[in-house]
């Protein structure tokens, strides 16, 4: 196995005991970079030389300290407290960067650098891990596809002809192209779980606040979570120890208790209650996912988890209801771009853009707003209520995480609609707040499919304790794409 | 339904070429179509959802803390003068 097919666990270990340095590990990655960007488009800004650098002073770190295996270990220590010392990490290049270039996909910021650090970034760069690049994404984070990016779109690595889904797109190609050991991305209606599903990759949706939004290009307010993609449930869980906090720069992050997220990895899953939405099932539903959906059932029932048909009734109407929400804050959020004291003027906006600013003007204007956004967030509380009603007789809901398995490129572009309902089993956990991790469940004609797991909210460590004893007793997540 | 592109798009400060307003106005209408499901729902009291964490009235101290630098707040603008942003006008003499 190659320095950059590692997982976060394998590359602590191996800084560790000194298998290889930080600088080795770094440059395994540009190296892949170099010869697969080209062709899969995943990052638009690679940042070697700043890489290198954060890499040599991560080995410094390393070397300082004392490495006495009989006696106390220092080095361990320092693991501790700056737990992804020297392990690159792509950024979706929603998240603001002190000193690089950060575009949110869009030529309104192709020349944008911001001053300060996202508080999530700073905390990833606390804990050691070393910026290699902002990836790829749809513009200001609007799509499935990733094909809204106003820098091209980004290619499937398990098959180019094929989206590697989004609006997170070159975070997830980055990653099951080898090209880094783990990145970030946002939820807002599915934007991590949907491109993990179909890169074959761990995506972490967080519950709303659980992970500071300040400095990350704003979507969605009430919706945009913030997390990560990962090669394996626990290397998420190890993420989410670093990033999870209240932060005084954004009052939408609560004072609950953060867990030690890696505690339960291990426990299994005897006697847990899953609910499966009967909803889910619906006439969109591909049958390739349906099948793998039901084995993946089978396997957790052997696992010892108990099955449960649960009613979500008011998921027919989690789009409609995102479809006027989501406009409404993107036109509100998108109204700052003015091009006077950063980045470009209005007219460098994509047709997504346009689209949905204009949506969200018309609901929100003069005697629509009744009518559309307030109703929308009406509803909003009717998908809580049913979330709230089925946690109280099971633990957790399983769902596929996409009604199809990923797309071929050009397919969906034409019709804003068809796209937007590609994420109908992903946006109500948005609307409802609540946490999700996607997990590789098997292949369709050699492209990935993946399941979701969503509970109450704060519920994060559950998530990791039910993703973690379906991943061991599978072999899905270790299959990797042809390069 | 129909929506006048020419006007939402000037409320929204966009420019939007003629050729364009058609497509647009096909793509957002069916979107308005669509959620209009929306209206089968009986949302007869119900309390809309404001914060989903059920976070309310989140206050700090109102004090002064270190913050950015003029030339930092400035760096990414390309139309400044003697330290500030410049712009155009927006009144008539």
């Amino acid at each position: 196995m190659n320095l950059n097919q590692l997982t976060i666990k394998q590359a602590q270990e191996g800084l560790k005991s000194k298998k290889f340095s930080s600088i080795e590990l770094t440059k395994a990655c540009l190296k892949q970079i170099k010869k697969l960007n080209p062709k899969i488009n995943a990052f638009i800004t690679v940042c070697e030389k700043e890489a290198i650098e954060a890499a040599e002073n991560a080995d410094k770190s390393l070397a300082s300290q004392v490495f006495d295996p009989e006696g106390s270990d220092r080095r361990g220590e320092t693991l501790e407290a700056r737990p992804l010392l020297g392990i690159p990490i792509a950024f979706k290049d929603l998240f603001s960067t002190k000193g690089i270039k950060t575009t949110a996909g869009s030529k309104v910021l192709n020349d944008y650098i911001p001053v300060y650090d996202a508080t999530v970034v700073g905390k990833l760069k606390d804990a050691g891990a070393v910026i290699i690049g902002k990836t790829n994404l749809d513009a200001w984070a609007h799509g499935s596809s990733g094909e809204n990016s106003d820098f091209g779109a980004t290619l499937n690595p398990w098959n180019n002809e094929f989206v590697p889904g989004g609006s997170s797109s070159g975070s997830p190609a980055a990653l099951s192209a080898d090209m880094c050991i783990a990145s970030t991305g946002t939820d807002t209606g599915g934007s991590i779980r949907l491109p993990a599903s179909f890169c074959n990759l761990v995506g972490l949706k967080p519950t709303y606040g659980r992970v500071s939004r300040n400095g990350v290009l704003a979507m969605v307010s009430s919706l945009d979570s913030i997390g990560h993609f990962t090669r394996t449930v626990e290397d998420s869980a190890i993420l989410l120890n670093v990033t999870a906090k209240k932060d005084d720069f954004d009052a939408t992050t609560p004072g609950v208790d953060v867990q030690n997220y890696t505690k339960n990895l291990n426990k299994g899953i005897k006697g847990i209650k899953i609910g499966v939405p009967k909803e889910y099932v619906t006439k969109g539903l591909d049958k390739h996912v349906q099948t793998k959906f039901e084995e993946a059932l089978k396997d957790l029932e052997e696992l010892g988890a108990i099955m449960e048909e649960i009613s979500l009734p008011h998921t027919e109407y989690g789009i409609a209801a995102y479809y006027i929400i989501q406009p409404a804050e993107v036109s509100s959020n998108l109204a700052r771009y003015d091009g006077i004291r950063f980045g470009s003027g209005r007219e460098n906006f994509g047709g997504e853009a346009k689209r949905r600013i204009m949506l969200g003007t018309y609901t929100l204007s003069a005697g629509y707003y009744d009518a559309y956004y307030k109703k929308a967030m009406k509803v909003r509380t009717l998908i809580i209520k049913d979330f709230d009603t089925v946690f109280k007789k099971v633990d957790a809901i399983f769902a596929p995480v996409s009604p199809t398995p990923p797309w071929k490129l050009g397919e969906k572009i034409n019709d804003p609609l068809k796209m937007y309902l590609s994420d109908i089993f992903t946006v109500t956990a948005n609307l409802a707040g609540i946490p999700g991790i996607s997990v590789p469940m098997g292949f369709s004609d050699g492209l990935p499919i993946g399941m979701q797991i969503l509970g109450p909210q704060f519920s994060e460590s559950l998530l990791f304790q039910i993703g973690s004893a379906y991943e061991q007793a599978t072999e899905w997540h270790k299959r990797k794409p042809t390069l | 339904m129909k929506i006048d592109v020419g006007h939402i798009a000037k409320l929204a400060n966009l420019e939007i070429k003629e050729s364009e307003k058609e497509k647009f106005q096909k793509q957002l209408s069916s979107v308005l179509q669509y959620v209009d499901k929306l209206q089968e729902v009986d949302t007869k009291d119900v309390e809309a959802t404001s914060q989903v964490t059920g976070l309310e009235n989140v206050t700090r101290e109102d004090e002064t803390k270190p913050s950015l630098t003029q030339e930092e707040a400035l760096s990414n603008s390309k139309s400044t003068h003697n330290g500030f942003f410049k712009v155009k006008a927006i009144l008539d003499e």
